[in-house]
């Protein structure tokens, strides 16, 4: 059943219809999935901005236990922060060859992808695991509880990019780059980059901020 | 030429009249209700409806003027809301019809307006009336205020008069006519001090000291408790606020220096176990700086039942 | 091998909930004798568990709000029960551990499973074919949605029969939510539940706003979509942008519960006024997602019984708007007593009263769209009118509470109970009965019967009042609130009205199950054949009774507000159909198979079984990569058989 139009049959989108102010009718799967997986990402910032909320205020309460300024090493926070930026930058132009139909340059970018990501990864493990052999676990006192679970929370979210990574490579050689599979990869691109804002946050307000 | 598919404007539809009597129900009964809700309130002269202080007296106050000056938009709305639906109800020919009304714009205006205006006259209420009434805010008058230090324990409530040397367990005697200034923590979990006829509750909270200031006009006895649940033993968690003259109050202390025990750490460390209903009891002496200590002691431990096995002395009700 | 789960979690020794799992398990066991005796599982399966229709989702989002409204009202009548017992010397039935984790199981399961599957339930309903497109934005996920919200429900219902609930209330506070003062399995039963199922509503808000915003009928512009969907957009919005906020909030908790952090704790550090910040930060827009939506349909109610157009459709549309932006404005509200002090005080409070213009302006809105009308009293009218003069009276109260020192004497007495029971129930619920009446018949092709429904009408208003008003004389006597034992003799004539009150909204239940039990057995006198029962206004009164799976063959082009009351005033005839191929999603066991092995690894974490929990994570994962994997995940519909469907359709029901 329709609402039939005065006189005319409905074939399709009419022209004179204002796009701009929404009336251009139902948009393209992949406007449609980019936006929704957009606003979940929008959802996963404001989870962030959650745990950042308590690391700046549990930032000070360090229970008589080692301080930011006792554990950061600053060093290893740039360079970490060197390979998600990077990172980013290769993600881009695996991207962009996905999005000109070439297959095998995108596999190489994502291979760099992955490999810098993992660097990341490791520098952040070996901290952790670093602070937790010297007695300044996240159970030593709130200000640690925060951190770890802000900077943790962000490493979990990059494990996961680059499991998914993984899987879209496998799906990128069993499949090639058929729209479903452009889509997927948009998504994932989009993951990348907001984590890589994230990180920006976090040396920020955590590492640069924290080890004054 | 009509499709069946679509229904003219003019049919009819739903239930026929006599729905109307429902209307008439409605009416009365609210009537009833408001009635019978008046009637009891006017004879429940307690808590918040009973102010014996300042504070409360002025939150008392404040409470039914927001009361008014909402009551003058949402009496009209009431009302009108009723009138129109029985007016304008389908069986009524004499009852004028409009179509679509569309967007008139004065109207509009005041039907924003009518709202905007009541809260900007609320702002200025709460604005002004937080700040005088903030439980931070010392109450002036002649006498020096009375230190109290109040700590929230599993489930009863510690009062310490820091300056008298004394204690009490669920009973707070205090002067009329005299600030009281608490200090008030938790050795446990979060709870509200609070006692209706005197004015504000304050939460307390382990680790933390919060502030509050009350004055009691004329003695009496009046009911005090947790206003924040918090566990088992919640409802049991009650006292009294007793205001006594001042020279009583004196004599009061001297009572109390002269019997009982003193609440040194050891007696503090028994008290702070976890009991329910607690009869009010007194201490003869306290240990210096008890409540600084409490709150070092919350910041530095863990306190409360941690046994599952534990098992609430005298409250066991079988099922 | 079994974490801390052992046969002593279960309750032999305490007959109440053992009694009340053994009725609801001899329920369960009967409904599924039934399905398996007359076949209907390969129909269930087919048709609605694994249906990604949205329209299918929205109902059985109504039916897992309205059977957990059974539970959650059991205990609201075990509560008022002890309440009006056990007074003075008397000890009621209700030892304290049991009447905790009574009115704490009480606020979660109504705000979670009940309120909340309600309010989702008819969004999912509506909204597509409102606006006049084939299904929402990401149907499969819609399904995962509807089932781990279903499956916070079920966990938390098992902790009637294995181990006990939480007894830390309904927002589960720290330092009583921790470790040291709940150590029991109690809060874990409260925290995962609502993480899954709070995965869930996010995923539902992500979902509604790109339908919304990205996905309508060509020509409706923003300004002529139906106040229900802008509504529903405001309330989607606030979804995504409040229910990450408790997730980090929980999971700070569960870290501190499971990996000894110290985020709330009392010592080394935690803070437990952050806990409070937090949480009101995601409750208050909470109950603006509740009250949202009911309000979209209290518009679409009264425009339709009235005869005429919402009144000042564009003012309607900015309230909205307003209100969903100042939710977020004024969550400490909820903890005026915590001791801000009084420039942070007041600014929250004046913030609150501020809420009162956009609301006051719908209200006003409400009014004028029956002025001059031509108002039929249906059952969801009267519903609209008692949410009129209930919510008004509720939101005066709220506006009480929100004047700091004023709240310092009612801060969680009976008269906030009231209060906000008053809202929700005025608002929420008579917002969501008011919704399934009205639109019952195009989700099932026959009206509900409007005696009973009536009925239910009357007594949920009236046993409200008699329930409520009590308790506000109630706090302002000094009554605070969740109190196992009531002190005072005097109260006693106040707490048997509350209860009188709440046996007259069971019976206002009983009706609405009367209701559809007669409904159902005289549905052939009661068939909607129009597919319009009230002489509607918005698109989806112009699809048929129920409408197809596709709802739309050719999507409608609209042109005005009201598109479908614009084509009836005008008389249109309508020409024939030129149709074209469309695909549809296909049927997907996903969700169910996701929120199954949600529900081993929820209950594994709660016991901590560790093995269950890597399993069960595992296969979900294994799950999610099978579906990112897939293909073909959408049928399509060419354009002859849309055109035999469309015939063989519209064939039935023509006059002769």
């Amino acid at each position: 059943m329709t609402i039939a139009a005065l006189d005319t049959v409905p074939t399709g989108v009419p022209t004179e219809l204002a796009r701009g102010r929404g009336g251009g009718g139902p948009a393209s799967t992949r406007t449609v999935v980019a936006y929704g997986f957009w606003i979940f990402l929008l959802s996963d910032f404001i989870l962030f901005a959650g745990l950042f909320a308590a690391h700046a205020v549990l930032s000070g309460n360090t229970a008589g236990g080692p301080t930011g300024a006792e554990l950061f090493n600053l060093r290893n926070v740039f360079i970490e922060t060197m390979c998600l930026l990077f990172s980013s930058y290769t993600c881009g132009l695996g991207a962009l060859s996905a999005e000109r139909r070439q297959p095998a340059r995108f596999l190489i970018f994502a291979a760099l992808t992955l490999v810098l990501g993992a660097a990341f990864l490791v520098i952040e493990s070996t901290e952790f695991a670093g602070m937790v052999s010297k007695g300044a676990g996240p159970s030593r006192s709130a200000f640690l509880s925060a951190f770890f679970t802000l900077v943790g929370t962000h490493g979990v979210h990059v494990t996961g990019g680059l499991l998914w990574l993984v899987y879209m490579a496998a799906q990128v050689v069993a499949k090639g780059l058929r729209p479903q599979v452009l889509r997927r990869l948009l998504c994932w691109s989009l993951f990348w980059h907001a984590l890589d804002i994230v990180w920006v946050g976090v040396f920020t307000l955590v590492y640069l901020m924290g080890a004054r | 030429m009509h499709d069946w598919r679509y229904a003219t404007p003019d049919a009819s539809l739903g239930p026929a009249p006599g729905v109307g009597q429902g209307f008439r129900h409605l009416g009365l009964l609210r009537w009833l209700v408001g009635c019978a809700a008046l009637a009891v309130a006017s004879c429940a002269q307690q808590g918040v409806l009973d102010p014996q202080g300042p504070i409360a007296s002025a939150q008392l106050l404040l409470l039914l003027n927001s009361t008014a000056i909402m009551l003058v938009v949402v009496i009209p709305v009431i009302l009108a809301t009723l009138g129109f639906a029985w007016w304008y109800r389908a069986s009524n020919a004499q009852a004028s019809r409009s179509a679509d009304e569309g967007y008139e714009g004065r109207t509009e205006f005041v039907l924003w307006s009518i709202p905007t205006l009541i809260v900007i006259l609320l702002g200025g209420v709460i604005w002004i009336s937080s700040h005088k009434l903030d439980p931070r805010a010392p109450i002036p008058a002649n006498v020096n205020p009375l230190r109290v230090e109040v700590v929230a324990l599993d489930w009863k409530w510690l009062f310490i008069y820091p300056d008298q040397g004394i204690a009490t367990v669920n009973q707070l005697v205090i002067p009329t006519a005299t600030p009281v200034s608490f200090r008030l923590t938790s050795a446990t979990v979060m709870n509200s001090f609070f006692v209706p006829q005197l004015g504000s509750q304050i939460y307390t909270m382990g680790g933390m000291t919060t502030h509050l200031n009350l004055l009691a006009d004329a003695p009496g006895e009046y009911p005090g408790f947790s206003a924040m649940f918090s566990g088992d033993g919640f409802a049991e968690m009650r006292f009294i606020a007793k205001a006594v003259p001042a020279g009583d109050f004196d004599s009061w202390v001297g009572q109390v220096r002269g019997s009982g025990s003193g609440l040194d750490l050891p007696a503090y460390a028994e008290l702070a176990r976890p009991s329910i209903a607690v009869p009010p009891k007194t201490y003869r002496s306290v240990e210096p700086k008890l409540f600084d200590r409490i709150i070092e002691q919350t910041l530095s431990g863990p306190r409360g039942p941690t046994s599952a096995a534990w098992c609430p002395p005298a409250q066991q009700t079988g099922g | 091998m079994l974490g801390r789960l052992s046969w002593a979690a279960i309750p032999l020794d305490q007959p109440l909930p053992l009694y009340a799992m053994g009725v609801v398990g001899i329920v369960i066991l009967i409904v599924l004798g039934i399905v398996t005796v007359k076949g209907w599982w390969p129909y269930l399966w087919r048709e609605w568990i694994t249906s990604v229709d949205h329209k299918r989702i929205g109902v059985m989002y109504v039916i897992l709000g309205l059977v957990m409204l059974l539970r959650g009202y059991s205990d609201a009548i075990m509560m008022r029960s002890q309440q009006a017992i056990a007074i003075g010397d008397a000890q009621g039935y209700l030892p304290p551990d049991h009447y905790d984790q009574i009115f704490s199981a009480h606020g979660t399961i109504m705000i979670f499973f009940v309120a909340m599957p309600l309010v989702i339930g008819l969004m999912n309903f509506v909204v597509p074919l409102q606006l006049g497109v084939h299904d929402v934005a990401f149907p499969t996920l819609n399904s995962v949605s509807f089932w781990l919200t279903a499956t916070g429900a079920l966990l938390v219902n098992v902790s009637l029969v294995i181990g006990s609930f939480s007894r830390a209330t309904w927002w589960g506070y720290p330092p009583l939510s921790e470790l040291t003062f709940s150590p029991d399995e109690g809060v874990d039963y409260y925290l995962w539940p609502l993480q899954i199922s709070g995965i869930g509503t996010l995923l539902t808000g992500v979902n509604f706003v790109t339908t919304i915003l990205k996905l309508r009928a060509p020509g409706m512009i923003y300004f002529r979509m139906p106040v229900f969907c802008w509504t529903a957009l405001a309330a989607n919005m606030l979804i995504v942008a409040a229910f990450p906020v408790l997730t980090a909030t929980f999971a700070m908790l569960l870290l501190d519960r499971y990996l000894g952090m110290h985020f709330f704790t009392n010592d080394a550090g935690g803070n437990q006024m952050m806990y409070a910040n937090l949480f009101w930060a995601w409750g208050h827009p909470e109950v603006y997602i509740l009250v949202l939506p009911a309000f979209g349909v209290f518009s679409e109610v009264a425009a339709t019984f009235s005869g005429k157009g919402l009144f000042s459709y564009r003012s309607m549309v900015l309230a909205t708007l307003g209100i969903c932006i100042l939710a977020f404005m004024v969550w400490l509200h909820h903890f005026f007593t915590m001791g801000a002090g009084a420039d942070v005080n007041a600014v929250f409070g004046i913030m609150s009263s501020i809420i009162a213009v956009p609301t006051g302006a719908k209200i006003f809105n409400w009014l004028f769209t029956l002025f001059r009308g031509r108002i039929v009293f249906t059952t969801p009218i009267l519903f609209l009118i008692g949410f009129m003069i209930t919510f008004v009276l509720g939101g005066l109260t709220g506006v009480l509470l929100a004047v700091p020192p004023v709240d310092f004497v009612l801060h969680n007495s009976a008269f906030l109970v009231a209060h906000f029971h008053h809202v929700i129930i005025g608002g929420v619920v008579f917002g969501a009965l008011a919704g399934i009446n009205y639109w019952f018949p195009k989700a099932f092709g026959f009206t509900l019967d409007e005696r009973w429904g009536k009925a239910s009408f009357w007594c949920w208003l009236i046993g409200f009042y008699l329930a409520f008003m009590p308790l506000y004389v109630l706090g302002l006597m000094g009554m605070t609130r969740r109190m196992q034992h009531i002190p005072d003799p005097s109260w006693r004539p106040l707490l048997l009205v509350a209860e009188l009150g709440a046996i007259v909204v069971f019976l206002g239940i009983l009706c609405q199950i009367a209701q559809l039990y007669v409904s159902i057995r005289t549905r052939e006198q009661r068939r909607d054949l129009t597919g319009d029962p009230w002489n509607g206004r918005t698109l989806e009164w112009s699809t048929s009774s129920p409408p197809p799976a596709y709802n739309f063959a050719v999507l409608p082009r609209v042109e005005t507000i009201d598109a479908f009351w614009e084509v009836k005033r005008k008389g249109l005839t309508p020409v024939e159909e030129v149709y074209e191929t469309i695909e549809m999603p296909r049927n997907s066991p996903i969700g169910f198979v996701i929120a199954f092995f949600a529900t081993f690894t929820g209950f594994a974490l709660i016991w901590h079984i560790w093995w269950i929990v890597i399993l069960g994570l595992l296969a979900a994962a294994v799950t999610v990569l099978v579906f990112g994997w897939s293909e073909n995940r959408q049928h399509e519909i060419s354009a002859n058989e849309m055109a035999q469907l469309e015939r063989a359709r519209l064939g039935l029901g023509r006059p002769a």
